[in-house]
């Protein structure tokens, strides 16, 4: 080993805790704060250390504490109007100066199209490594490594993945895979939310934010539906979402989609599954006329779940499904619609068994 | 003035055509077609598409890789492309993301202290490895604004206005030039090479050559953060997703089909 090489490694045991960002847009914590915050806590439990939730943005009301609530044992709060919306150099600059004196052990991000800029941006900064859209996490217990795993490939391929001779361990997390940590109320004493006031100024900035637009987002939730009635290339045109839209809407849920269709220009792009498009994990997922690529399964395969519904009895969907039906989705999801049409409360049964389950959580 | 732009390449495995070895957990290469990677198509595109507005433009693409990639470089040279850099070294063999973005930036600033770089463009991400990170990378390296996912791109001159596409929308966003961008398939439709330039390009003494540069080229690069070795990440372990059937094939009249299905699910509590 050269010299250059060892003053490249740097003293580990300085490095101590785990670390997660969080995202906020408009003042709102983002869903896959919560599954960082879920698994950042196992791992802190695993090497025995604290999990710290770090969330920059302005004026930013109740959420600092509701991390707290949400698993975090102390909050580092960055304030400051221009840290409002995101802005890359913004934002790495202040997080580079934290973990530079801080020294986390582990820093998790969402993988969100700006976690998927701002963690790459910090792991130059800061000469260290990054896994991106990590699908599973766990602590060596060995090393005390963080091995990191994630598809490739398409999905075709698992990888584990780890940082062993730098700090921070640095991973984006693909949102929708990890679970969501519990709101707990009942935290003892004051939350630990340590406010800083960081110094950056306008001209600093390269990039202005003019506007942001996210008026699409009422329109589609994929990853936050309960239910997702799925069409692939089997559906055969465009027309073929209506149908699955009925079944959607009867079921309170939404409708997704396969590549294939996306390609084939049947539906926007939002509402991909699989490994190029969102990840979902629904109680229920029924996939309509989708072969079952790896591609697609690599997005849904964790639904509570799944039935497939598809002509080819030979199609890999049903190796994963729960529920197979071999036949055509055009004489069988209208006799499911009628189906249901006996049990129209069927929604709100389900609000008040999901409520109730939340409830007793909380006790 | 010469609007100098820099387009990263990169050569992938058609994935949608992907096998794995599932005793030894990689990539069967064999009989698999190598293509340019998707989005960095989408790359090249709106930097021709700045050459066709514009008088003076000047576009440079390179790549990182094995000697083959040479042929996804004269796929943009016939694209439209005035220049071709590959870089090829066995030292920079098995180089993580970070070390492959130092390189990059290592050989885009050569370019640039040479003739400026107003606009690098890299791809989003490539299919392979779908990471995202080299582009961000980079620009960290050169000390340079980045601005990634970029669905709509407005030169201005002194700077670009671009749309940043969101999982909900956009973002608006505005940056001096130099920068850099990475392009997503929304931007724009990729051109086909032009057939006289097919001959340029691909002939047995082509018009432009593609140059290749190895670390020799590069007397700035640091050794030690290049290659397997200088790459702070390694693949411990490769598997195949393994998945086994769970389920039960309901079979019958379709009506009854349907009756036990919604039954089942509901005794499950799923409904």
């Amino acid at each position: 080993m050269t010299n250059k090489q060892l003053t490249n490694l740097v003293d580990f045991s300085e490095y101590k805790g785990v670390w997660i960002i969080a995202e906020q847009r408009f003042g709102q914590v983002l869903n896959v704060t919560k599954e960082l915050l879920g698994e950042g806590k196992k791992l802190a439990t695993s090497l025995n250390c604290d999990l710290t939730a770090v969330i920059l943005g302005h004026k930013l009301i109740d959420w600092p504490a509701d991390l707290v609530r949400y698993g975090a044992d102390n909050v580092i709060y960055a304030e400051h109007e221009l840290l409002s919306d995101y802005n890359v150099d913004a934002y790495s600059k202040v997080l580079g100066n934290l973990i530079t004196t801080r020294k986390p052990e582990i820093i998790l991000f969402g993988a969100t199209s700006i976690g998927r800029e701002l963690a790459p941006t910090l792991s130059a900064k800061l000469k260290s490594g990054l896994t991106a859209d990590c699908t599973a996490l766990e602590i060596d217990p060995e090393t005390l490594n963080l091995l990191q795993t994630r598809p490739a490939f398409g999905g075709n391929l698992m990888a584990t993945i780890q940082c062993a001779n730098h700090r921070p361990q640095m991973c984006s997390v693909r949102p929708g895979v990890m679970k969501k940590a519990k709101y707990n109320n009942k935290c003892d004493g004051e939350p630990k939310v340590e406010k800083i006031i960081p110094i950056i100024t306008q001209e600093e900035l390269r990039t202005k934010v003019l506007k942001i637009d996210t008026s699409k987002s009422a329109e589609i939730a994929i990853e936050d539906a309960k239910i997702v009635v799925s069409g692939g290339r089997g559906l055969g045109n465009a027309k073929g979402f209506n149908l699955l839209r009925k079944l959607a809407d009867k079921l309170n849920g939404c409708v997704g989609s396969s590549r294939a269709c996306v390609d084939n220009g049947w539906i926007s792009k939002p509402y991909q599954v699989g490994q190029t498009g969102k990840t979902v994990r629904p109680k229920l997922y029924i996939a309509c006329g989708i072969s079952g690529a790896l591609q697609h399964i690599a997005g849904m395969e964790q639904a509570e779940c799944i039935v497939a519904i598809n002509k080819d009895p030979d199609a890999p969907i049903f190796k994963i499904a729960d529920y197979g039906i071999v036949g055509d989705l055009y004489e069988i999801i209208p006799r499911l619609i009628d189906e249901l049409d006996n049990i129209d409360d069927i929604t709100e049964v389900l609000d008040i068994c999901t409520e109730s389950v939340s409830a007793s959580n909380q006790m | 003035m010469t609007i100098n732009i820099a387009v990263c390449i990169k050569q992938v495995p058609n994935t949608n055509q992907v096998k794995i070895d599932k005793k030894t957990g990689t990539l069967i290469r064999k009989g698999i077609k190598t293509i340019c990677n998707p989005d960095d198509k989408n790359a090249m595109e709106e930097a021709l598409k700045l050459k066709d507005k514009y008088d003076d433009v000047k576009i440079t693409v390179i790549s990182m890789g094995p000697s083959q990639a040479t042929e996804i470089i004269k796929e943009a040279l016939a694209m439209g492309a005035d220049r071709g850099i590959l870089l090829s070294d066995r030292k920079f063999a098995g180089s993580d993301t970070l070390a492959t973005s130092t390189i990059l930036a290592t050989a885009l600033r050569k370019i640039q202290e040479k003739e400026g770089l107003d606009i690098i463009f890299c791809g989003r991400q490539a299919i392979d490895g779908d990471t995202a990170q080299v582009g961000p990378q980079i620009a960290q390296h050169l000390d340079l604004p980045i601005i990634s996912y970029v669905q709509e791109l407005k030169y201005l001159g002194e700077k670009v206005q671009v749309k940043r596409a969101l999982e909900n929308g956009y973002m608006q966003i505005e940056a001096q030039i130099p920068v850099v961008l990475t392009t997503i398939s929304d931007l724009n439709k990729p051109r086909y090479p032009h057939m006289r330039r097919i001959f340029d390009v691909f002939g047995k003494n082509p018009v432009i050559p593609v140059e290749t540069w190895t670390a020799d080229d590069l007397p700035d690069l640091d050794n030690t953060q290049i290659g397997l070795n200088g790459s702070p990440t390694r693949v411990i372990k490769t598997y195949t997703p393994d998945r086994t059937f769970k389920g039960e094939i309901l079979e019958g009249e379709t009506a009854h089909v349907a009756h036990i299905l919604i039954e089942s699910l509901k005794q499950k509590q799923i409904l």
